[in-house]
C-alpha cells in the first residue's frame, strides 16, 4: 500500500541520518570513512549488540576486497540500515543479563571476583577484556 | 559459555555507548568555543568595515568609531619615559609579597612561583619594573629564535597554558626547573580563559631574563590586546591591578608585540604556535619589524601611495561585482569575512573603492541600500555627537592617511603578506587533507594539508614541527605522518576531566618524548563513567544555553516543520531545525536523548520544550524574556564592545556610548529590539548621577558576569549608590 511504502522510506531515511551521525563523529578526516577498530563502537552505539564474531563477519561484509583498515560510508551505510530495520542484535532485557551472571555463580554468592570473570570472559570469544571501569 | 557471551556483548555496547558520548561532548566543546572565536572575528571585521568605509571626512573630526580604536593608536612613546613610570610607584611596608630587584637572579624566578602557590600577588611597581626588563630584553630576540642542543641536555617544549598556574607549577614539579642544563620553550598562549594569567606571564618572565639562552618563548595567538578583550585576560589585569591596571596592560601590548615569533632547534625542529601554510616563508620572517604586528585581529597595512587611494576612491564609485558582501548586511550569503579574506579583498585596489554606498550600486537590491544609508546617517549623528565630545586629545590621522602616519614618525604599519605571514603562523590548524584552504572555522589563518608540510620541511631542510594552538584528549596529537606535533599543556581545559595535558622533550637526536598530566585532584578520584558524565554535564549545560539564546529563531524554524499547526514535529525535524539555526555541525540525533526529555511517540512539543529551555536559564519577570534571550546570545559580543569603548578601561562607559553601540550593533546584526526598551533597562539598573555606567553592574543585572568579578568590585564602586536592585531581580549586587 501506498502509506506503508511512505511509511518505510521515512523511517529508512531517518535510520540514514542516524548512521550518518554516528559515522561523522569518528570519521576525523572528513573524508567518509572510518578505522576499522572503531567500527564496533559505531554499531553499538546505534543501540546494537552483536557478539565478536557476528562483528567480524560484519566488518567482512563492509570492507573492501582488499582490506585497507578503513571502511568507507557507502558500503557501510546499506548494511547498517538492513540490521537496524531487521531489528538485528537486539540487546538482551536485564533480566536475561542478570542470569547469565547467576549461571556463572554457581555457588551463589551474588558476586564473581575479577579472576573469574576474566577467565570466564576470555574462555569465549578469545578477545581480550577492556579496562575494567564498571 | 553462552552466558559469558551475553555478559561480553552488554559490556562492550555500554563501553561503546560511553565513547561516543565522550566524542560527541568533546564536539560540542570544540564548537562551541570555535564559534566564539569566530564571533570575535566577525565582530572586528565589522568595526574594521565600518572603519573603512566611513571615514571622516576631515581628520579634525572625532569619529565615534575611531575614538574606540584610539587605544591602538597610540604613538610608541619613548620607551625611557615609559618605563621610568614604575618607579614612582611606592611599595608599602605592609606588603608581604614577592620583592624584585635587577637584574633577577635565579631565586627571585623561584621565589616567585612560591609565591603565587600561596596565593600572593605581585606588587604592581614589581610587574611593572619586570615588564620594562622583559621588553628590553625581547627586543634584542630575532624573529626567529635559534637554539642549539649543544648546550643543554634536554630541552622541554610546553604549549598552551591559558592561564592555568596549576599545570605550570606541576610541569616545573615533575620536570625541574629551568636552568642552564635544562633548556625550556613555551609556545605561546600563556593567557586567557584561565584565572591565573598575569601569575603566569610573571615566572614566564622572570625565568627569561634570568636564563637568557636556555628559556624561550614564542607569541600565540592570545598574545595580542584584542583578543585579551574578549577572553578575559584584560578582565584579570584590572580586576588584580585596580590603580596600575591600565599602565600594566598598555605595556603588554608592548611586550606582547616584542615576542619572538617561532624558535628553531638545532636548525631541525621548528616550533611556532599555530602552523603554517602554503606560503610561509621562513626568510621573509626572519626580517620582518614583528612588533608592527600588534594585533593580528586587525589589519592596518601600509597603502601603496595615498594618492591612489583618492584617486580610486574619486573614481570608481560603482561597487564590483566580486566583492564579498560583508556577513552582516542582510542578504549576505557568504562566508564570515575573517581577516585572511578582508585582507585580500584590500589588496585588491578596485574592490576598495566603494567607500560610500550610492547609487551606482548596481547589484546592490534596494535593502542593502537602505542599510548602508541608514548607517550613514547614524554615523553622522555619531560624527556631530563626537564633534562635541572633542577633548584635548592627540590628533588622530585618519584611516587612509598613513603617509602622515610615517611622517609623524609612528610606527610604519606592516605590509599586507608581512601580516598575513604571521596571522598564518599564529592562527593556522593542520588537516588531514591535502591542500591548503582559509581557516573559516577560527576566521583566521589557514588548514593546512600533509603536502605544505611536507613542502615546508623539504625547503628548509627540517625534521619536524611542533605547534600547539589546539586542545587534545590526550594533551598532544601526531599527525601528517609524524611530521606535525600538537602539544597542548593546559589540562582540564575546556572543564574538570575534559583532557589531559601534555610536554614534549626532546632528547639526543632531537627524538620526542612526551609526558602527560591532568593537575586536579578530584579527577583522579573519578570513575571514568563518573568523569564522563560531569563533562559533559558541562557541555550540555553550555549548549542549552545556546539554544535557549535562539529560541525566536528555533521557534519559527520549528513552526516551518509544523504545517498544519498542531504544535508537534517529529524528532527528526527537531534535528534539522536545531542544526539550521545553530549551525555548529553536532550530531544532534546522539544527543537528543539529553536534550529532549519528553517526546510522546516521536513527536515534540515544541513550544514547551523551549520553554523548558527558558525556565533552565535565569530569568527575570520585568524583563521581557526576547531581550534577554537576546543578550544572551550576544553576551560575550557585548562584553568585548563595551571593553573596546572602555579604551581607558576605568569600568565605566556614559549611557550615550553605551546607547550609540547598541545602535549601530542592533542594526547591522539583526537583533530588533526597540532602543527604549534598551533606555529603559539601563535607567532601571543604577548608575551615577552623571550618566555613566558600570559595565559589571549592568551585564550583572542579567548574571552574565562571573560570580569571582562581582566579589573584587564590591570595594570599588564609588558611585555606588543605594537601591542596587531597584527594578531587577539581581540578588546581592555589586
Amino acid at each position: 500500500m501506498a502509506d506503508e511504502k511512505d511509511r518505510e522510506e521515512i523511517i529508512v531515511a531517518e535510520f540514514h541520518k542516524k548512521i550518518k551521525e554516528a559515522f561523522e563523529v569518528f570519521d576525523h578526516e572528513s573524508n567518509n570513512t572510518v578505522d576499522v577498530r572503531e567500527i564496533g563502537t559505531i554499531i553499538r552505539s546505534l543501540g546494537c549488540c552483536p557478539t565478536e564474531g557476528e562483528l567480524h563477519d560484519l566488518i567482512a561484509e563492509v570492507e573492501e576486497e582488499e582490506p585497507t583498515g578503513y571502511i568507507r560510508f557507502e558500503k557501510f551505510l546499506p548494511v547498517m540500515t538492513e540490521i537496524l530495520l531487521e531489528r538485528r542484535y537486539r540487546p538482551i532485557p536485564e533480566d536475561v543479563l542478570l542470569r547469565a551472571f547467576e549461571v556463572l555463580d554457581s555457588a551463589k554468592r551474588g558476586f564473581l571476583t575479577k579472576d573469574e570473570l576474566i577467565k570466564y570472559m576470555t574462555e569465549e570469544d578469545r578477545v581480550s577484556l577492556c579496562r575494567v571501569g564498571w | 559459555f553462552k552466558a559469558a557471551a551475553l555478559i561480553q556483548r552488554w559490556y562492550r555496547r555500554y563501553m561503546a555507548r560511553l565513547e561516543m558520548r565522550r566524542r560527541c561532548t568533546w564536539s560540542i566543546f570544540q564548537s562551541i568555543e570555535y564559534a566564539g572565536q569566530q564571533d570575535q572575528v566577525k565582530l572586528h571585521d565589522f568595526f574594521s568595515y565600518l572603519m573603512d568605509h566611513f571615514i571622516p571626512s576631515s581628520h579634525n573630526e572625532r569619529d565615534f568609531l575611531t575614538r574606540m580604536f584610539t587605544e591602538d593608536r597610540f604613538a610608541q612613546d619613548s620607551e625611557m619615559e615609559k618605563g621610568s613610570d614604575y618607579e614612582s610607584i611606592e611599595v608599602p611596608d605592609s606588603y608581604t609579597g614577592p620583592r624584585l630587584s635587577f637584574p633577577l637572579l635565579p631565586d627571585h624566578a623561584t621565589a616567585l612561583i612560591e609565591a603565587f602557590r600561596l596565593k600572593q600577588q605581585l606588587h604592581a611597581r614589581y610587574v611593572l619594573n619586570l615588564l620594562y626588563e622583559t621588553k628590553k630584553h625581547l627586543v634584542q630576540l630575532p624573529n626567529i629564535n635559534r637554539v642549539s642542543t649543544c648546550y643543554s641536555e634536554e630541552i622541554t617544549v610546553c604549549g598552551d597554558l591559558h592561564g592555568q598556574l596549576d599545570d605550570l607549577i606541576f610541569i616545573f614539579y615533575k620536570n625541574g626547573l629551568p636552568s642552564p642544563e635544562r633548556s625550556y620553550v613555551f609556545n605561546g598562549d600563556f593567557v586567557d580563559r584561565g584565572k591565573d594569567s598575569v601569575e603566569i606571564l610573571m615566572i614566564l618572565f622572570a625565568f627569561m631574563l634570568v636564563y637568557p639562552k636556555e628559556f624561550h618563548l614564542n607569541r600565540g595567538n592570545h598574545e595580542d590586546h584584542m583578543v585579551n578583550l574578549r577572553y578575559g585576560f584584560t578582565k584579570e589585569v584590572m580586576n588584580k591591578y585596580k590603580i596600575h591596571g591600565k599602565e600594566i596592560l598598555r605595556t603588554l601590548k608592548d611586550v606582547f608585540c616584542w615576542l619572538p615569533l617561532a624558535t628553531l632547534i638545532d636548525e631541525k625542529v621548528l616550533i611556532l604556535h599555530g602552523g603554517v601554510s602554503d606560503i610561509t616563508d621562513l626568510e621573509l620572517l626572519d626580517k620582518i619589524e614583528r612588533n608592527k604586528i600588534v594585533s593580528t585581529m586587525r589589519c592596518k597595512t601600509r597603502q601603496k601611495s595615498e594618492k591612489q587611494m583618492e584617486e580610486k576612491r574619486k573614481a570608481n564609485r560603482k561597487s564590483s561585482a566580486q566583492e564579498p558582501i560583508p556577513w552582516f548586511l542582510p542578504q549576505s550569503r557568504s562566508l564570515p569575512s575573517s581577516p585572511l579574506r578582508l585582507s585580500s579583498y584590500k589588496a585588491h585596489k578596485a574592490s576598495r573603492s566603494s567607500s560610500i554606498p550610492c547609487g551606482g550600486c548596481l547589484d546592490r537590491r534596494e535593502l542593502s541600500r537602505q542599510v548602508r544609508s541608514s548607517v550613514e546617517l547614524e554615523l553622522e549623528r555619531c560624527r556631530q555627537q563626537a564633534g562635541l565630545l572633542v577633548t584635548g586629545q592627540k590628533e588622530e590621522p585618519s584611516y587612509s592617511a598613513s603617509e602622515a602616519d610615517s611622517e609623524a614618525g609612528e610606527l610604519q604599519k606592516p605590509t599586507q603578506e608581512e601580516w598575513r605571514q604571521v596571522v598564518d603562523i599564529l592562527w593556522s590548524d593542520p588537516m588531514a587533507q591535502e591542500g591548503c584552504k582559509a581557516n573559516t572555522i577560527r576566521g583566521g589563518g589557514c588548514y593546512f594539508g600533509p603536502d605544505v608540510t611536507q613542502q615546508l620541511l623539504q625547503k628548509y631542510n627540517l625534521q619536524f614541527l611542533i605547534r600547539s594552538h589546539e586542545c587534545k584528549p590526550e594533551g598532544y596529537e601526531f599527525c601528517h605522518n609524524r611530521k606535525v606535533l600538537t602539544i597542548f599543556s593546559a589540562s582540564n581545559y575546556y572543564e574538570v576531566g575534559s583532557n589531559r595535558g601534555a610536554y614534549v622533550k626532546l632528547g639526543p637526536a632531537l627524538t620526542p618524548h612526551i609526558v602527560q598530566y591532568q593537575t586536579n585532584k578530584v579527577t583522579n578520584t573519578l570513575t571514568m563513567r563518573q568523569r564522563i558524565s560531569r563533562v559533559e554535564e558541562s557541555a550540555l549545560r553550555a549548549l542549552r544555553e545556546k539554544l535557549f539564546a535562539h529560541s525566536s529563531d528555533l521557534l519559527s524554524e520549528f513552526k516551518k516543520h509544523d504545517a498544519d499547526k498542531v504544535g508537534l514535529i517529529t524528532l527528526s525535524d527537531w534535528a534539522a531545525a536545531v542544526e539550521s539555526v545553530l549551525h555548529l555541525g553536532l550530531p544532534w540525533r546522539m544527543l537528543r536523548s539529553q536534550l529532549v526529555n519528553s517526546s510522546a511517540d516521536n513527536m515534540l512539543e515544541y513550544k514547551s520544550w523551549l520553554k523548558n529551555l527558558a525556565k533552565e536559564q535565569v530569568s527575570h519577570e520585568n524583563i521581557q524574556s526576547s531581550l534577554l534571550e537576546t543578550l544572551y546570545r550576544n553576551r560575550s559580543n557585548l562584553e568585548t564592545i563595551f571593553r573596546i569603548i572602555d579604551s581607558d578601561h576605568s569600568g565605566f562607559i556614559s549611557l550615550d556610548e553605551f546607547r550609540q553601540t547598541w545602535k549601530l550593533l542592533s542594526s547591522h546584526m539583526n537583533i530588533d529590539i526597540t532602543d527604549d526598551c534598551i533606555c529603559d533597562l539601563a535607567r532601571s539598573i543604577d548608575f551615577n548621577k552623571d550618566g555613566h555606567i558600570d559595565i559589571n553592574e549592568f551585564l550583572e543585572a542579567f548574571r552574565l558576569v562571573e560570580k569571582s568579578c562581582l566579589e573584587d568590585d564590591t570595594s570599588e564602586c564609588p558611585q555606588a549608590t543605594n537601591a542596587k536592585d531597584s527594578g531587577c531581580n539581581s540578588p546581592g549586587a555589586c
